[in-house]
């Protein structure tokens, strides 16, 4: 239905408010808030209340998809491209797919607004540069405004402007704070990271673009449903155009998504402010291609080939990255491997077919995850405080270590700064940890509750959804179901290490025992997400007359029968889950490591373990592989092939050495000065000489003259007479 | 009446003396007076053919000849007479200032 074809009830004419309220949020706080020196709260009220708007759109077109059943309606805003048969325009599909993405960018997109005002007050003064506080809401509204495009588009070019734009938003933000690393010492690590997860997506991107283009050679448009229309007849034709267009999105969904091969940037991503790990790099931007695959979905279930490549992409990855998440001392590396493996888990299902529950873990993961991020953003946070607050204690008032709060409060205000022991903290290091419960109650309940989303278990909202993608997988595909029930096994247990390491047993540096909680800024939001993450599951519990969300999905997606609960494959993934959190108990609850202990799974696991440790060397397998070739070849082209042979052979010698032949020898020597200077110097001597024979006819006596004249006349009568 | 031959002969003969005066002789009067002749031998061979085509256009030249010569001659006689303020002398030999 078109939005100017008929007249429908509603609120859709305020589609193009979900990109222009957070855009008019950006300019306000780029132009006005700057003039006016508006202060950080106002700043991040005004950022706020722009995602906050964009919200409110969001609730408003979820409303009137519900009362219009669920019918899709466009909202055409502009005419973008009109060439030949490509007609590309600025226009907002308002379904009840695409409501249900608002709704999860926007909603968890403003909580975590309201926490990064709280968070970067704090992290602008660890790292000494307020200034920044302005341009850190100015990327997070230009990342709402294009997530908005992103998931709003009516054609895939639309889609893919918000997809770039979200892309350029993650370089952004990953190299906020650039000329340093994640300790904030002097370094090009952050925006190396930025660039790598630029470059990375930009492989993917290129996949995108095939996909794209063959697209329109083959189904003859970018609109959604006029491809959708033209793809069965292709299958029919053709059925390796729609495989090769659904792989080459895959190669793109693997690049934004952060599936193997491509995930590899994700984990360096972490570089970024932990409000930015939240909201783009675990809640939203990542799941753009879960999004897409599902966007597609009447493209992907025409080819079931291209669909087990999904599902197998999605479940290698998510077991491949859990087992990487057991080996991490990091508290936001775990997450986020633990964030790749949970988009394997949605790739899977939607490579399934299992588009309702690939949606539903994106919305109950978009909760718990972005609670674990800004929980482990409090904890790092209170780290800091801790370490501070100790820092400033020693330098100057080791005597009265009883004002300890105050002296803390007064360190971040008057910047004593330069006293800090030498040695490099790292805030952000599970060995660093330990004991914080006591510490930091309110954060450790909070984590707690996503740690048990997270890990899957009853009631909270990832057992719901992960029971989902598991019951899929049983019914679909074996393999995937296993490395899906291992990947989840993983998942309970390297969150039980975390939650051991980080919040019991003792504190394994002074930092830890002085740390101190958030305040209420920071965990009000983040009340707020867990209780999202404990009631997200009733959006689609797996009961008669229960399935809202696949109703609700269903008016895009096409009607899908629910499925009940299956005792057998909840049984075994609650089972593992809970032997996966009493096992890492034994290790690592039972007996907490001390300070400089190695990890207790490494003598057990031996080479294993290392390998989890280090990633599985895959970085390393890439600069083996393509990276450090690829630089072999460039310097030998730019040594070799471009300076020694085209500039030193070819310029120098040939080109130049001909020039200069012909220049000096064969045109100057010979062409100029034997040819052309020659017979010029001919013509004046020549002239010369002839003029001095003739000079001396003009001997001055009259009477010579006459005689000439005479002589001529006789000559000319006698010519006239004799002829 | 005298054939037409004889007044032409005495025309050629009259030019020829004048044309021979141009050349051998240095004193410009002359000179001047040896091209006279020669005009006047041309004024001849007119009126004698004028008398025999029975045309007077051949008379009619004869007296722009005349006026052309009268002038010639005083334009002529005013220069030697400037050139001789100047050298003191009126050898046509020694007027050679513009010899190549």
């Amino acid at each position: 239905m078109h939005l100017s074809e008929t007249v429908v009830s509603g609120f859709f004419f305020l589609a193009p408010w979900l990109v222009f309220a957070p855009l008019t949020g950006l300019l306000f706080n780029l132009t006005i808030s700057k003039w006016f020196k508006f202060s950080e709260n106002q700043v991040g009220a005004v950022a706020s209340l722009a995602s906050g708007a964009a919200f409110v759109v969001s609730v408003l077109l979820a409303y009137s998809v519900s009362i219009n059943h669920g019918e899709m309606v466009s909202v055409p805003l502009a005419e973008w491209i009109h060439v030949g048969t490509l007609k590309l325009d600025w226009t907002f599909r308002v379904d009840s797919l695409s409501t249900t993405m608002m709704l999860v960018v926007s909603g968890v997109g403003t909580l975590i607004h309201i926490y990064a005002i709280g968070y970067m007050h704090e992290d602008v003064r660890f790292k000494k540069d307020e200034g920044r506080f302005n341009r850190f809401f100015i990327f997070l509204n230009l990342f709402i405004a294009a997530m908005m495009i992103l998931v709003s588009g009516d054609s895939y070019m639309m889609l893919f402007v918000g997809w770039e734009g979200v892309g350029l938003c993650s370089f952004l933000l990953i190299g906020f704070w650039y000329e340093m690393d994640t300790l904030a010492r002097p370094s090009w690590a952050n925006s190396n990271a930025a660039k790598k997860a630029f470059i990375v997506n930009r492989v993917g991107d290129f996949g995108f673009l095939i996909a794209g283009f063959l697209m329109f050679w083959h189904l003859g448009s970018f609109q959604f449903d006029e491809v959708f229309k033209a793809a069965p007849a292709v299958a029919e034709s053709a059925p390796w155009v729609i495989v090769a267009i659904t792989l080459f999105m895959l190669v793109g969904v693997a690049g934004k998504s952060a599936q193997i091969p491509l995930y590899i940037w994700l984990p360096d991503a972490m570089a970024g402010p932990t409000p930015v790990s939240a909201l783009i790099h675990a809640a939203t931007m990542v799941t753009a291609g879960v999004y897409l695959v599902t966007r597609s979905a009447p493209l992907y279930t025409l080819v079931p080939q291209a669909q087990y490549v999904v599902a197998m992409t999605g479940a290698v990855t998510a077991l491949f990255a859990a087992t990487i998440a057991v080996g991490q001392y990091d508290i936001k590396k775990v997450l986020a491997y633990s964030t790749i493996s949970q988009l394997g888990f949605m790739v899977a299902a939607v490579g399934m077919g299992g588009y309702v529950a690939g949606m539903f873990h994106l919305i109950t993961h978009a909760f718990f995850k972005a609670l674990l991020f800004l929980s482990a953003g409090s904890v790092i946070l209170g780290m800091e405080r801790g370490h501070h607050h100790l820092a400033h204690a020693q330098a100057h008032h080791e005597s009265k270590p009883a004002k300890g709060k105050k002296l803390s409060k007064e360190a971040h205000d008057d910047g004593h700064h330069s006293e800090e022991p030498v040695e490099t903290f790292d805030p952000g290091d599970m060995r660093n940890m330990g004991g914080l419960r006591k510490t930091m109650p309110v954060t450790f309940w909070l984590y707690m509750i996503g740690t048990l989303a997270l890990a899957g278990i009853f009631p909270f909202a990832g057992f719901w959804s992960k029971d989902e993608i598991l019951l899929d997988a049983s019914l679909h595909y074996q393999g995937v179901y296993w490395l899906l029930t291992i990947a989840a096994f993983l998942t309970a247990f390297y969150m039980g290490r975390q939650v051991w390491m980080v919040f019991f047993g003792e504190a394994r540096h002074d930092a830890a025992s002085h740390a101190e909680e958030s305040p209420r800024v920071i965990t009000v939001p983040l009340m707020i997400l867990a209780g999202l993450s404990v009631l997200g599951g009733a959006l689609n519990l797996p009961f008669e007359g229960f399935h809202n969300l696949g109703h609700w999905l269903g008016h895009t997606l096409g009607e899908v029968e629910g499925l009940p609960l299956d005792f057998t494959v909840a049984g075994i993934s609650t089972v593992l889950a809970l032997s996966a959190i009493l096992i890492s108990w034994l290790i690592y609850g039972r007996n907490p490591i001390k300070a400089g202990q190695v990890d207790p799974l490494k003598k057990p696991l031996g080479f294993i373990f290392t390998g989890m440790e280090n990633k599985w060397f895959v970085d390393e397998g890439y600069f083996a592989l393509i990276i450090n070739p690829f630089k072999k070849i460039s310097q030998f082209l730019a040594d070799v092939i471009d300076w020694r042979f085209w500039h030193d052979f070819v310029h120098d010698t040939v080109i130049l050495g001909t020039y200069n032949w012909l220049s000096e020898i064969a045109l100057d020597r010979y062409a100029d000065q034997k040819g052309i200077d020659a017979f010029a110097n001919w013509l004046g001597t020549a002239t010369q000489s002839v003029s001095a024979t003739l000079r001396k006819v003009q001997n001055g006596f009259v009477r010579s003259y006459a005689l000439s004249v005479m002589l001529g006349v006789v000559l000319i009568l006698g010519y006239i007479i004799f002829k | 009446m005298v054939k037409v031959d004889y007044y032409i002969i005495l025309s050629a003969v009259l030019f020829t003396i004048g044309a021979l005066g141009v050349l051998i002789r240095r004193n410009p009067l002359i000179i001047f007076m040896s091209i006279e002749l020669m005009l006047n031998a041309g004024n001849l061979a007119f009126v004698a053919f004028s008398s025999v085509y029975k045309s007077f256009s051949g008379q009619i030249f004869v007296f722009f000849v005349i006026a052309v010569a009268a002038a010639e001659v005083a334009v002529g006689l005013a220069l030697i007479v400037e050139i001789f303020k100047t050298k003191k002398n009126i050898n046509i030999d020694e007027m050679n200032s513009l010899k190549g």
